[in-house]
């Protein structure tokens, strides 16, 4: 018989709340490793961009900089530098959405049409991705180079021009951004689309919808919080890409990215470099908010 | 089966010598909301206890104070002379059949019914799992993983992991909930053949009626926190001192009446110009108006004149409303003069004709099954949506 | 014609697939390739040669090993940090519970190119200009992947059933005892899971790496430096065998999870 193991009545001990949760010091004592971690290396590094917008132009990585609160830094960076600045708005923007519509159909083929493949399917979108993308995107520069496949192709078709190229144009840069990101467009718009009772649509179409209008008015607006999140994790880090602009594009495509680092590596011109990161940060910032605020949904996470 | 290594040193026992599960105005708040509110319980060893009631009147969170997954916010709880008001689970003799069953899904059958034996440090585990994986007719699954077993196993499962540790008091959370009709009847006798074999205190937790006056030798039914009635099923059942108890067991019809005369053992109650008998010992009444209770089985519907078996007892006026055949019973609704619906439950024994809606007809019932509840009692206490 | 209709969007899904896998087959073949002249890149002719000697570019094997070191190391920093935070977040109560979402949400959406700069400045404010390399690369690594690592765990923490915990203690496990027996192994598929994608991400990032690398060189950056110069073919054989050991992964992965499927039928 289980013997009473004798119970020397001890004071309550710390209750949870309602939510499960522990009451206590142990959350703070787990959290602090990763938060001094994220706010030594993340959080104040962006004063330091801020200071190092603010430095003095005429210093330099040798003999130091100084701190001028030069704003100056900032019109300066935007007259010399606006042109890849809003060429690289315009490119992410745009490979944002040939990624929504490229991600949504793939998503809602594994989510809806996948059936026991389902698992297979969404760990093949990532698979790839596994692999260098650097060496993958060198892979597109082959694919679509001037006396490639695909070219020709395209010319044969009278697509392209006979004299025409898809290397160093808008187009190729494009593609291969549209190609990098696509898993980050594809994996939450799945998580959303996933979630959809399909008997919605089954009721819908019970109701007199045929299958456009049916996915328009029941579909798309329950998977909103999979677009509004997959298009955020797309065209934020699109917008700063430099890669697919170097390798597959020219000078002409130069965008803000590849701007910073030559900035930093080649002209050593850390305010100028600093300004300009902060002026991307900023207007990053301030789409995103006007895109949630239209979207209506907050859960990021 | 082996007496475990004691886990902590031996508390002096207090003076009380009652040897089973005692509770003493325990009451558990959350913030502002009380779901238990100053119970006291008495538990006694070997016995097979319910903690009946609907969703949300407390019962569960009893039952996990007495596991120790909560603690009282006041009061005491004694096992056996010890207190184990706020000792940890894991020092506690007391086992949980939780409801979802909570099997660990990583480990075998084995291993999930070892499990307490191997935290104790028993010798001799693997013997005594494979005895305990018979007496629950599981020992041909012993390695599979919960998972790949049907409900009805899991929770068998789930008893038995419990069940092994002997422990002083072993606590179901509506175990059976999740499982289909036939085999949760087929699980009720199963956990009466094995509590009385056993010997171990059970303390069975449900919001099914059916079930706790099947299983169990005492009932306690919980409303909002309190206990409204103790006692062995066909006491609660037949006697009932609550509006909510009459309508929470069963059915019952509750009538207006007013209280003429008191004697020392009868109770006569004018129900609307009717003089109606209660034996003393079925009323349960302070004031002058009550609630005369008496269940749809006990009431006899006849043709208007025709004597009843109950001599002198006759409620006349009463029209067929409604007619429902249940196979093995008629269900009557009787509209009565005061304008009141009456079930009548009438066993299809064969030897009385049936009714037609529109009939008339008379009713009669002996004073010896009615009761006589408070007035200010609300009528419609303990009456359920169907589940 | 009309299985075509019924199947189209599925048939739409399966060439996006397809289309993610396009340039995988490309560098599976161009291993092969015996190239005419280091400048054009196209396929044109068949060898073994890269793969029987697969570290003969100057400094690719190194920067391989610079790669996988860091990786290693950054996977185990950010694994810890991340799962504690992970546990914190699932099982215990804090104030600036959403200051806390913020915080960990930030490094995965921001783009990497301002994170290396702020960075870079703070390593050159700080006095480390000149000491650009390892530990610069590794610190700036095990940051932003410590995100990655919470939101895995704690998807997986979240979705645990909390009534074992308590079946655990109940059956007389201590907290300890139920930590290591219950909680941990059922987690541990999580914690494994972010582990990967942390190797993953530090294995495979350039642009925070390249403004913070000073003098030292990891693979994707050695990458970067060849494609203007010439690319080695051996180039192509590391990203197949990237690629093959993700697919077996994977493989694995599947084939344990459709056994264990098999024996629940």
């Amino acid at each position: 018989m289980a013997s009473t193991a004798g119970v020397a009545p001890a004071t309550p001990a710390p209750a949870s709340d309602e939510s499960g949760r522990r009451r206590g010091l142990t959350g703070y004592f787990l959290l602090v490793p990763g938060v001094v971690w994220l706010a030594l290396f993340f959080v104040i590094p962006f004063y330091s961009l801020v200071a190092a917008s603010l430095f003095d132009p005429s210093g330099s990585v040798v003999s130091g900089y100084e701190m001028t609160f030069h704003f100056q830094n900032y019109p300066d960076a935007i007259r010399e530098y606006w042109e890849p600045l809003v060429r690289s708005l315009w490119y992410a923007g745009l490979s944002t959405l040939f990624c929504l519509i490229l991600g949504y159909v793939l998503a809602y083929a594994i989510a809806f049409k996948a059936g026991r493949w389902k698992n297979l399917m969404l760990v093949l979108v990532i698979a790839p991705f596994f692999t260098s993308f650097l060496i993958r995107t060198l892979s597109w520069k082959l694919i679509l180079a001037d006396d490639g496949f695909v070219v020709n192709a395209l010319q044969a078709v009278h697509i392209l021009g006979a004299e025409g190229r898809l290397l160093a144009t808008p187009v190729a840069v494009i593609a291969g951004i549209t190609y990098n990101f696509l898993p980050f467009m594809v994996l939450p718009l799945f998580a959303s689309i996933d979630k959809i009772d399909h008997r919605l649509i089954e009721a819908s179409s019970d109701l007199y919808a045929n299958p456009f209008v049916g996915f328009w008015k029941v579909t798309w607006p329950l998977s909103l919080p999979g677009v509004v999140s997959g298009t955020l994790l797309t065209f934020i880090p699109a917008a700063g890409d430099y890669i697919n602009a170097q390798l597959l594009g020219s000078p002409n495509q130069r965008m803000v990215g590849n701007v910073i680092q030559n900035l930093f590596t080649n002209a050593n011109d850390y305010p100028a470099a600093s300004a300009l990161s902060m002026i991307l940060m900023i207007l990053i910032i301030g789409m995103v908010l006007v895109y949630v605020r239209r979207a209506g949904t907050e859960e990021l996470l | 089966m082996s007496s475990p290594a004691d886990l902590t040193v031996q508390a002096p026992s207090s003076d009380d010598s009652f040897d089973g599960l005692r509770l003493r105005n325990v009451t558990k708040s959350f913030g502002s909301f009380t779901a238990v509110n100053d119970l006291d319980l008495d538990v006694p060893r070997g016995a097979f206890f319910a903690l009946l009631g609907p969703s949300g009147c407390g019962k569960t969170t009893t039952l996990r104070m007495v596991a120790g997954l909560e603690t009282p916010t006041q009061g005491s709880i004694t096992l056996a002379g010890q207190d184990i008001t706020y000792a940890k689970p894991y020092r506690r003799p007391v086992n949980t059949v939780f409801q979802s069953y909570a099997l660990f899904p990583h480990l075998d059958i084995h291993e999930n019914v070892a499990f307490g034996l191997k935290r104790r440090k028993v010798k001799d585990v693997d013997d005594q799992v494979r005895q305990m994986l018979d007496l629950v007719e599981l020992d041909s699954q012993a390695r599979k993983k919960p998972a790949q077993l049907s409900g009805g196993q899991q929770q068998r499962v789930a008893l038995a992991r419990a069940l092994i540790n002997q422990p002083e008091v072993l606590l179901l959370d509506e175990p059976l909930g999740a499982l289909d009709l036939k085999l949760r009847r087929a699980m009720q006798i199963e956990l009466k053949r094995i509590q009385t074999e056993v010997g171990l205190t059970f303390i069975h937790v449900t919001h099914d009626q059916e079930e706790a006056m099947t299983m169990a030798d005492t009932v306690a039914v919980m409303n909002a926190g309190v206990i409204e009635q103790m006692g062995a099923p066909e006491e609660l059942y037949e006697n009932p001192r609550t509006t909510f108890v009459a309508n929470f067991l069963g059915q019952s019809n509750l009538i207006v009446g007013q209280i003429k005369n008191r004697s020392s053992d009868f109770v006569t109650v004018d129900m609307h110009g009717i003089d109606v008998s209660v034996p003393a010992a079925r009323a349960h009444v302070e004031g002058d108006k009550a609630w005369i209770g008496i269940r749809p089985e006990k009431v006899l519907i006849g043709d208007p004149g025709e004597e009843l078996d109950a001599p002198g007892n006759s409620i006349p006026g009463g029209v067929v409303t409604d007619v429902s055949f249940n196979g093995v019973s008629t269900q009557y609704l009787v509209r009565m003069p005061w304008g009141q619906e009456l079930q009548v439950f009438q066993q299809n024994t064969g030897h009385r004709r049936l009714y037609r809606s529109g009939e008339s007809v008379e009713l009669s019932w002996r004073p010896d099954y009615a009761f006589l509840l408070d007035h200010s009692q609300d009528a419609r206490a303990g009456q359920e949506d169907d589940d | 014609m009309r299985w075509l209709r019924n199947n189209l969007v599925l048939l739409l899904g399966i060439a996006v697939l397809i289309y993610t896998f396009i340039p995988i087959f490309v560098v599976v073949l161009m291993s092969f390739n015996d190239p005419s002249s280091r400048l054009i890149y196209r396929f044109d002719g068949f060898t073994l040669d890269n793969w029987l000697h697969p570290c003969a570019p100057e400094g690719m094997c190194s920067s391989l090993g610079t790669s996988i070191e860091i990786a290693l190391v950054a996977t185990i920093g950010s694994t810890i940090l991340g799962t504690l935070m992970a546990f914190a977040l699932v099982r215990h109560d804090f104030a600036g519970r959403s200051s806390m979402n913020l915080l960990i949400f930030l490094p995965m959406a921001t783009p990497e190119i301002v994170m290396g700069s702020s960075l870079l400045a703070l390593f050159v404010a700080a006095g480390f200009a000149g000491q650009l390399g390892f530990w610069t690369i590794l610190i700036a690594h095990i940051m932003f992947c410590i995100s990655f690592v919470v939101v895995t765990v704690r998807s997986r923490l979240a979705g645990m059933d909390d009534n074992l915990e308590q079946a655990a203690m109940d059956l007389y496990a201590t907290p300890r005892q139920t930590f290591w027996r219950v909680t941990f192994p059922l987690v541990f598929p999580g914690i494994l899971g972010a582990a990967l994608l942390s190797f993953s991400l530090s294995f495979d990032d350039f642009i925070i790496t390249n403004l913070n690398a000073g003098n030292t060189t990891t693979f994707p950056m050695y990458v970067w430096g060849v494609a203007q110069r010439g690319i080695p073919m051996q180039v192509n054989v590391v990203g197949t065998v990237m690629f093959m050991i993700s697919v077996l992964i994977v493989v694995g992965g599947e084939v344990n999870t459709r056994r264990r499927a098999r024996a629940l039928a």
